[in-house]
């Protein structure tokens, strides 16, 4: 089987000339089935240009991006959209869940653009939140729930439609550290179930909880080592 | 889905109630301004057409003079019509009644009550011409008319101003200084096409009038009823042709007399309608113009007040074309509730207008269609431009947006 994601010479470039970016500088990287990996790096680094990549909502200026051993760079926005619905879960550092909703709609969005019925929605989404420990909490607004809520609202909205991937952009960048161990323990329990996560991180201790270390510098991929297995155990 | 993106944007609009209130006013004025006028014109056209009903269809009016638009010209000087003019036209074969008309402005008094009006010298055959029944009482017999018998028939504004509810039949009134017996009264007719009490008058015999007001032969003018299944052209034709031999009026003199149809009215108050409603109409199509305009420039407003909202959505899955339905569909909402809002407010305005203005309310299913289905319209190629710019956008810098 071919891996899950798949870069091969990937580059982004932003601007022309003189003013030229090399945000991602031919990377190559794979990444299977199952596996949680942590992307560390300095600010500016290209981390997040490559997790837009992995999650199509970005393309490579150069190089191929295969997902399941399928070319994807070269789709059009709306298969992008058909892969982002169906196999990708995003995770923000700002949480990014819609205001003046409640907790119950937000983790419905995804699936209202699977056309799914309304009933099967809201058990879905009831399931989602269940898992991410937040029931009870279903007819919540953002701002009624902490931050560590919000997060696990947004959890499980990326979680609502069976995603292979969950792609995490420092999730807890926003979060005290109680909080952050909370939130990785969660996405740790994910990973168990099955579910491949990608997580951006600055600090040592959350990035432990991952398999595998990606650490990225000046947009090259400069570091891919196994995250020692003692730390990642521990917590 | 199209249900899900419908009552999405009803929550949206319900949310923001003032703003949604500011946003659809352009196109609740211009629809109420649309409705109001069609409906108003369609009021008076059938107000026009009823007034003309009541006349009786082919009653033709012959005055001397030659008349274009305005006062007749050349009426001073042209010769008067005699009774014999009226007794002529009625002898022939396409004419079903013929009246002649001596008209004499006159205060009629009755006891303490007096009323300035129009006094009609005329014959019994003048309420058959414009078909109108008698309330009560009779009209005048053969032998008054022949007589010049000091008789008369009121007309309803003039019997209440005289006899208030009392019953005028039998009683005497006092016109100029001749005493007067009442024979009946009319039925009543309300405004005409140009808002005139149609009720305000009196009716004798053309010879009393002729002999004790205006002391002269004269007469004004004649009445003319066409039998039915004479066309108005052919009437006139006839009309014509016995009043040129008895005014001797050469072969290639023109005619010293005018024939109108009342149709001739009824089209040219159409006409005058059709021009007025085409222009208050191009009106209201301009305000319902900046109406949309209005709801374009919301639209654009809150597709970038919520571009970090289209970002989630487009990072969960939503393509492009959903997120252009969405803003389409909101748009679309926003005008329809603008034009309901409208139809009703101009429904009532119509409403309000016919009431003061005494003609019919008749509003009309197919323009209460046509103005929703125009809002709809607005919606859509209003809204066009603002939910493509969302659909438009960048995920990326939707989601880092402010
Ligand atoms: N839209 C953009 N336009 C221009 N430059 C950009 C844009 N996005 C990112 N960059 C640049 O690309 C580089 C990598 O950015 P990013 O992937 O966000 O870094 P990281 O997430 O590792 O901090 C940075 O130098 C950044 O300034
Ligand atoms: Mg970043």
């Amino acid at each position: 089987m071919p891996p899950l994601i798949q870069f091969a010479g990937v580059s982004r470039t932003y601007g022309r000339g003189e003013a030229e970016v090399r945000a991602l500088d031919g990377v190559d990287l794979s990444i299977e089935r199952g596996e949680f990996v942590a992307i560390m790096g300095p600010s500016g680094s290209g981390k997040s240009t490559a997790m837009n990549i992995i999650g199509c909502l970005d393309r490579p200026s150069a190089g191929k991006y295969l997902f399941q051993g399928v070319e994807v760079q070269d789709l059009d926005q709306d298969r992008r959209a058909l892969l982002r619905r169906h196999c990708l879960g995003f995770v923000f550092q700002g949480f990014n869940l819609l205001a003046r909703q409640s907790a119950l709609e937000n983790v419905e969005l995804p699936l209202i653009y699977r056309g799914l019925p309304k009933a099967e929605r809201v058990a879905r989404a009831r399931l989602a939140l269940h898992k991410v420990g937040l029931e009870g909490r279903e007819g919540h607004d953002p701002s009624q729930l902490s931050g560590g809520q919000q997060q696990r609202v947004a959890i499980a909205r990326a979680l609502a439609s069976d995603p292979m991937v969950i792609l995490a952009d420092e999730p807890t960048g926003n979060l005290d550290s109680q909080r952050s161990h909370e939130i990785m323990q969660l996405l740790q329990a994910l990973n168990r179930d099955g579910i491949t996560i990608v997580m951006v991180t600055h600090e040592n201790d959350i990035a432990a909880y991952a398999q595998r270390l990606l650490v990225f510098t000046d947009g090259k991929l400069t570091r891919d080592e196994a995250t020692p297995a003692l730390i990642s155990r521990s917590a | 889905m199209l249900w899900e993106t419908v009552s999405l944007a009803f929550t949206t609009i319900i949310r923001n109630k003032l703003r949604t209130f500011l946003t659809v006013l352009g196109v609740v004025i211009g629809v109420a301004a649309v409705i109001a006028m069609v409906t108003i014109g369609q009021g008076s056209s059938a107000q026009v057409s009823a007034s003309v009903a009541a006349l009786g269809t082919n009653v033709l009016t012959v005055r001397p003079g030659t008349r274009g638009f305005g006062p007749p010209t050349g009426g001073a000087t042209a010769p008067r019509f005699s009774l014999k003019d009226a007794e002529a036209l009625a002898d022939l074969s396409l004419v079903g009644y013929a009246a002649p008309v001596v008209s004499s402005g006159q205060t009629v008094v009755f006891g303490n009550a007096n009323a300035a009006t129009q006094v009609y010298g005329t014959s019994g055959d003048y309420t058959r011409v414009q078909n109108w029944a008698l309330r009560t009482g009779r009209s005048f017999e053969p032998h008054e008319e022949s007589a010049g018998s000091a008789v008369c028939v009121l007309g309803q504004t003039v019997a209440t101003k005289l006899f208030g509810n009392s019953d005028p039949v039998g009683q005497s009134i006092r016109v100029k200084n001749v005493a007067c017996q009442v024979l009946g009264v009319l039925s009543a007719r309300g405004s005409g096409s140009f808002g005139q009490d149609q009720d305000d008058l009196v009716l004798m015999p053309a010879k009393a009038v002729q002999r004790r007001l205006e002391g002269n032969a004269n007469v004004d003018s004649i009445a003319v009823a066409l039998r039915k299944s004479v066309s108005a052209e052919d009437g006139i034709a006839a009309v014509q042709a016995v009043l040129r031999e008895r005014r001797r009026i050469g072969l290639t003199q023109p005619d010293n007399f005018s024939v109108s149809d009342s149709k001739e009215l009824s089209n040219m108050l159409g006409g005058i309608n059709t021009v007025l409603t085409g222009l208050l109409s191009s009106v209201a199509a301009v305000s319902l113009l900046v109406g949309g305009i209005g709801i374009m420039n919301i639209m654009l407003v809150s597709v970038t007040e919520r571009t970090r909202e289209i970002g989630i959505r487009l990072a969960v899955g939503a393509s492009a074309r959903q997120v252009l339905l969405q803003f389409l569909v909101e748009a679309v909402v926003l005008s329809l509730l603008g034009g309901a809002i409208g139809i009703g407010l101009g429904l009532a305005i119509a409403y309000g207008g016919s009431v003061f203005m005494a003609i019919p309310f008749v509003p009309s299913g197919a323009v209460v269609a046509l103005a929703f289905g125009f809002s709809a319209l607005i919606g859509v190629v209003f809204g066009y431009f603002p939910a493509r710019r969302a659909a438009r956008l960048d995920p990326i810098e939707a989601l880092r947006y402010q």
